[in-house]
């Protein structure tokens, strides 16, 4: 067995819903192992993972000697080759700045995936214990909280964006130049993103978990929780979350490429994170102004869009993998 | 009843979304009268603030905005010194309104048979295939589909115009760059709706009763696998009919789409507060059509 | 059964509903039946078309061809000649002027064009109520300034009177040598008062819409189209060549390309709107034209801001950026770099040079203000709007500065109107910066860093500099009018450096010569729409240019 389930296995002693010698989880971990685009997707995000978390390592370290030359390149290096066509220099070209465009594309794809990573984890924690508490407590608390969603649902995403950007950003960037150090100023931007993107993503997670929580508040073993004398919050942790826990996982995998998109709409819009860091989002609202009649910069549209779609691919089948799997509906 | 509820429900929402609407876009810095050429006396500017209320207070601003909505008005703009916003929803919402639809009508079109024909062939070859291509059309965004489907069959082939707006043949283009996502999310609802009724028991007892796989597939299975496409509708229909930016700026439409952004970043207040009031409108009696459509559909389901 | 058949039908029912709505929607659209003479993309959606309120370049285009002024621009190099005024008189100080309307000159909707119609319109800009961002191109004219100040209320006392119906009599402050020229500005030109007291606001929707110029507006559907028919009351008619002119708005570049590209439009006539990335291409086509034009490319530095008040540091980022690069890398539309504000071609004016690119010289300096090698050099941001090429130099800055003095500078991009916000607050260390001329004198360059001026925005205050300008401006002749304007930007650009000009703009346009005459390039980037003729054959390319300007010259 491998570790990923035995640690699930932990988590599902909890779950007290065992029809049989397998718990829920397990069956599901089972099942997931079984689908194979799943599987390779898994793979090839990992694959995706290390080279992103690793890139910097060899990029700067003694062992940038080992590695090939055009691996080694910096994001933010302007040469005098701006639009050079890939070559054995620039293995997949440069950009306007003479930027190399393969050392961007790890650093984008290694911003795109924590924006996208931090981002639903912002939706998750927002989404997860408004949607628990809303379904829990109930009665007019629910429905208050629930009327609240259904406003925020009302207005279009973009203004908070705006607003968050426009307003917080100047004061968030002192404070964080001030209160720490001037490099993590710059990051203002950045995790403000973060911040935003997940904010404006918690809705539908926050109606899912309510959804859960309220059919599961009434079953039996809940109820017999309760009359030994458990708390909310105890009832919460150990009965309520973990059987809402593999929906959540669903959604969260879901919500990173959603995420990711959204990034990249608001790099088009200017937006997005700030140069000279880049995001794949970012590097495909340049290069989609590299379509035109007269001349085509295909190498600054085609791989960054290709790296961005094969992630986005990847990630909604790992998502759809671990749906199948835990969804007692699509068993067969 | 439930539904005559929620219709008069719906007053109060929308009255606390504008509400806040109109005091975040008030939040922000800048205004709509910083420019690059400042004016060369300070009361020019206070002339403008004064002329469009914005040095009362909040709540006074809100209440003559009220006035105005009661009458219908959502006031003037204060980008478009010449139009009011009226002016320019009424030119541009039925632009938008024709694409948004017709991209609705092609998602539906191309998500609905590639979701059900990928639910029937489970774990066999179309099905994969189907799923792929599906999650495709969902990974690529629009500002790339767009600028691609301009050089092959707006230039390449010159079948379409390259942008504008005037006959039908300008609407296809951006119909499927509009489209073309949403179909891949619609793809995979139907696929997941249709997966859980196959294994439903009134689906098996149909087979059982000797009805001949079609019948069983499209009278019964397909009524309620396409539930969770409708509750979808809802919110996609008032995205889709309030317009597109990335869509309507790639193609030079003239639509409402690219209002709301841009009034957000040129302080034009009185616009983006009637676009999203707008916005809300659609969304909120969308959802309630797309319950009602669910008690036809679904006769089980009832609501109070 | 459970399940009625009557769902799916309805669900068909529905489908087909949607289907004819659709149908007839579309078929709806069609709205031009006739494509106009000529098409041109012209930039972003015009904000306004009142020519008192516009600023926006693209805004004035147009209204410009809807509303003419006591002088017009000459298509080949801008200079005013003759419009509504068939003459005028200047007296001997040249402060004041007397221009003499057309007895010919009529609305479109046949009523005469007097001299009351300027007397009204020049105080409607003048009054705060208006809300005319562009007031200052009056403020020449007596009493004017004080008027939109709100220092008195009586417009009487501004210098402009109707002698009689044709005949406008103009007192100025100053003589100003540039006067004719801000008469053809479109903030000068005459509008319907009656209209305008009657519709208010929207009196542009009114029709008919009475206009001066030599196209009248058929139709104004925003983000669509404005559509122009020739104006056959026009005085000039007989010289208007395009029956019909359609003037889209854009500002995606690819977009206009894409449009041009394939035929849907005949000129694109604005900088923004050709794709950077093709400049290389395009400028071997003889369809595209560039040349020079009223516009700097600049920074600002914020003296308010340590170490902005050391000029040694001023100076020291200034001669460490290689602005060759700049243009060479990133504009790429064969601009001159600069080293000085006020572009070169402008009239009756030379600019002093500036300061050059001299590493070594900066680093020494640098090191005088006591942060050799970038030690101790406070972290400081670089301000500009969210627009890619502001980026690409913002980055390519931030890489010199960092290279060849050892800073670190911050790059920061804001939305349009934070931004502005934050520039005229003087919340920034080092500002992205422009310019266009709004009238063909250095005037409209230098007089914006006088210590009061609203457009100022870098916290510099020099009273040796403001000096410098008034004088220059109240001498009538014109060479000591240089000479003492040349010691000013001496000043601004070599000695004190508040702002560090990077390059020149260019205009950049697409046309076919070949196709379309009486288009020329000149340095306001001004086309009168009225002298652009269409050829349906192609014809000889350089005698026919050289013909029509002749004609137009001889007019």
């Amino acid at each position: 067995m491998s570790d990923a389930a035995v640690s699930v296995n932990a988590l599902s002693l909890a779950a007290a819903d065992t029809r049989e010698h397998l718990s829920p989880n397990q069956q599901a971990w089972r099942g997931f192992r079984r689908n194979r685009p799943a599987i390779v997707s898994s793979a090839l995000l990992g694959v995706l993972v290390l080279l992103v978390v690793l890139w910097p390592l060899w990029r700067t370290s003694t062992l940038s000697d080992l590695v090939p030359r055009a691996l080694t390149f910096s994001p933010t290096e302007l040469t005098d080759e701006p639009f050079s066509a890939p070559n054995p220099t620039h293995w997949l070209g440069t950009d306007a700045n003479g930027r190399d465009i393969l050392s961007r594309m790890f650093y984008g794809a290694r911003i795109s995936l924590v924006v996208g990573l931090v981002g639903a984890g912002v939706s998750l924690v927002i989404g997860v214990l408004w949607g628990a508490v809303a379904g829990y407590v109930g009665g007019r608390v629910d429905n208050v909280m629930m009327r609240i969603v259904d406003i925020l649902y009302c207005l279009p995403s973009i203004i908070f964006v705006v607003l968050l950007m426009a307003l917080v950003e100047n004061q968030f960037r002192a404070w964080l130049s001030g209160t720490f150090s001037p490099q993590l100023g710059g990051l203002a931007r950045m995790l403000l993103l973060f911040i935003g993107l997940g904010a404006v993503s918690w809705l539908t997670m926050a109606r899912i978990v309510r959804g859960q929580v309220l059919s599961l508040r009434t079953r039996q073993f809940v109820h017999a929780s309760r009359s030994l004398g458990a708390g909310t919050a105890r009832i919460l942790r150990r009965h309520i979350l973990p059987n809402v826990y593999g929906i959540i996982i669903v959604y969260v995998t879901l919500t990173i490429p959603s995420i990711i998109l959204y990034e990249s709409f608001l790099s088009f819009l200017g937006l997005g994170i700030r140069p000279p860091q880049a995001s794949l989002g970012w590097l495909i609202s340049e290069g989609a102004l590299q379509i035109n009649p007269i001349r085509i910069y295909w190498w600054m549209i085609l791989y960054p869009a290709g790296l961005l779609g094969l992630t986005l691919l990847a990630l909604n089948f790992v998502g759809d993998g671990l749906r199948d799997a835990w969804d007692p509906r699509t068993k067969e | 009843m439930y539904f005559l509820r929620r219709l008069l429900f719906l007053v109060p929402l929308a009255l606390i979304i504008s509400f806040l609407a109109f005091a975040f876009v008030r939040l922000m810095p800048g205004g709509p009268f910083d420019r690059e050429r400042a004016a060369p006396s300070p009361e020019v500017r206070k002339a403008m603030e004064a002329k469009y209320l914005l040095d009362k207070p909040l709540l006074v601003q809100y209440w003559h905005y009220l006035e105005g909505l009661l009458k219908g008005d959502l006031g003037p703009s204060m980008k478009y010194r010449n139009h009011t916003v009226n002016d320019i929803v009424l030119q541009g919402l039925p632009i938008s309104l024709t694409l948004g639809l017709s991209a609705f009508l092609f998602a539906l079109g191309v998500g609905i048979p590639l979701g059900f024909f990928t639910a029937v062939y489970k774990g066999r070859w179309p099905d994969y295939t189907g799923s792929f291509v599906a999650l495709l059309f969902f990974c690529v965004p629009a500002l790339v589909i767009g600028p691609v489907l301009i050089m092959f069959f707006a230039i390449k082939l010159g079948w379409f115009p390259v942008a504008l707006w005037g006959s039908p043949l300008h609407v296809i283009l951006p119909t499927v760059t509009l489209g073309i996502y949403f179909s891949g999310r619609i793809a995979r609802l139907m696929r997941e709706g249709m997966m859980t009724t196959l294994n439903a028991e009134f689906v098996t007892t149909a087979r059982a009763k000797g009805l001949n796989e079609t019948a069983v597939l499209l009278k019964h299975a397909f009524r309620l696998g396409v539930l969770p496409v409708v509750s979808y509708s809802g919110p996609l229909l008032a995205d889709l009919l309030t317009g597109s930016f990335v869509v309507e700026s790639i193609f030079q439409i003239p639509g409402i789409g690219v209002f709301l952004v841009n009034s957000l970043f040129s302080r034009d207040h009185t616009m983006t507060v009637g676009l999203v009031l707008l916005y809300a409108v659609l969304l909120l009696v969308l959802n309630l059509i797309v319950d009602l459509v669910y008690t036809i559909i679904d006769p089980r389901i009832r609501y109070e | 059964m459970i399940f009625s058949r009557n769902a799916l039908w309805s669900s068909r029912r529905a489908f087909r509903f949607c289907l004819i709505l659709l149908v007839s929607l579309a078929a709806g659209c069609t709205r031009y039946a006739r494509r106009a003479d000529l098409v041109i993309v012209n930039g972003p959606e015009p904000e306004s078309l009142d020519p008192a309120i516009i600023t926006g370049q693209a805004d004035g285009r147009i209204a410009l061809t809807l509303f003419e002024g006591l002088t017009r621009y000459n298509p080949t190099d801008a200079t005013p000649l003759p419009g509504l005024a068939e003459r005028w008189d200047i007296s001997p100080d040249g402060r004041t002027y007397t221009f003499y309307i057309r007895t010919k000159a009529v609305w479109s909707t046949g009523e005469p064009i007097t001299a009351h119609d300027f007397v009204y319109s020049w105080r409607r800009v003048l009054d705060p109520l208006t809300g005319a961002d562009y007031a200052g191109q009056l403020y020449y004219v007596k009493g004017a300034e004080d008027y939109n100040t709100g220092k008195h209320k009586d417009p009487g006392q501004i210098g402009v009177s109707a002698v009689n119906d044709k005949t406008l009599r103009v007192e100025l402050v100053d003589p100003t040598p540039f006067f004719l020229d801000l008469c053809a500005f479109q903030t000068l030109a005459p509008v319907p008062r009656n209209v305008i007291e009657k519709h208010g606001d929207r009196w542009l929707m009114a029709k008919p819409l009475p206009v001066t110029g030599a196209y009248t507006l058929v139709s104004w559907r925003i983000n669509d189209r404005v559509r122009l028919q020739k104006n056959p009351l026009y005085w000039d008619a007989a010289n208007t060549h395009c029956e019909v002119v359609d003037l889209i708005p854009c500002t995606v570049a690819t977009t206009a390309l894409n449009l041009y590209e394939t035929g849907q439009a005949d000129i694109v006539w604005d900088k923004e709107l050709v794709p950077v990335e093709l400049l290389d291409k395009l400028q071997k086509r003889p369809d595209f034209h560039t040349y020079n034009y009223l516009g700097s490319y600049f920074y600002r530095y914020n003296l308010n801001r340590k170490p902005f008040d050391d000029v040694r540091v001023r100076k020291a980022m200034a001669l460490a950026v290689d602005k060759k690069r700049l243009v060479e890398k990133i504009t790429r539309a064969g601009e001159q770099v600069a080293s000085h504000l006020v572009p070169p071609g402008v009239a009756n004016y030379k600019s002093p040079e500036g300061l050059g690119y001299d590493p070594d010289l900066a680093r020494k300096l640098l090191k005088e203000a006591g942060y050799e090698g970038g030690k101790g050099f406070p972290r400081v941001d670089y301000m500009f709007n969210s627009v890619k090429t502001h980026e690409k130099i913002a980055v390519e800055l931030q890489e010199m500065w960092a290279r060849e003095l050892g800073i670190q500078i911050e790059l920061r991009n804001l939305e349009w109107k934070v931004f502005l916000q934050a520039q005229s607050r003087l919340e920034f260390g080092l500002s992205r910066s422009s310019w266009i001329g709004d009238y063909n004198d250095p005037n409209t360059f230098l007089d914006m860093f006088m210590s009061n001026n609203g457009n100022n925005r870098t916290g510099w205050k020099n009273q040796r500099y403001d000096e410098l300008i008034r004088q220059a401006n109240s001498k009538f002749d014109p060479n000591e009018r240089e000479k003492t304007l040349q010691k000013a930007e001496i000043l601004l650009v070599r000695e004190e450096v508040p702002i560090v000009p990077l390059f020149f703009y260019v205009g950049q346009e697409l046309y076919d010569t070949a196709r379309f005459s009486g288009i020329y390039p000149n340095i306001r980037a001004e086309h009168p729409i009225r002298t652009i003729r269409v050829h349906k054959q192609p014809l000889e390319q350089t005698s026919l240019t050289g013909k029509l300007a002749a004609n137009d010259h001889a007019r």
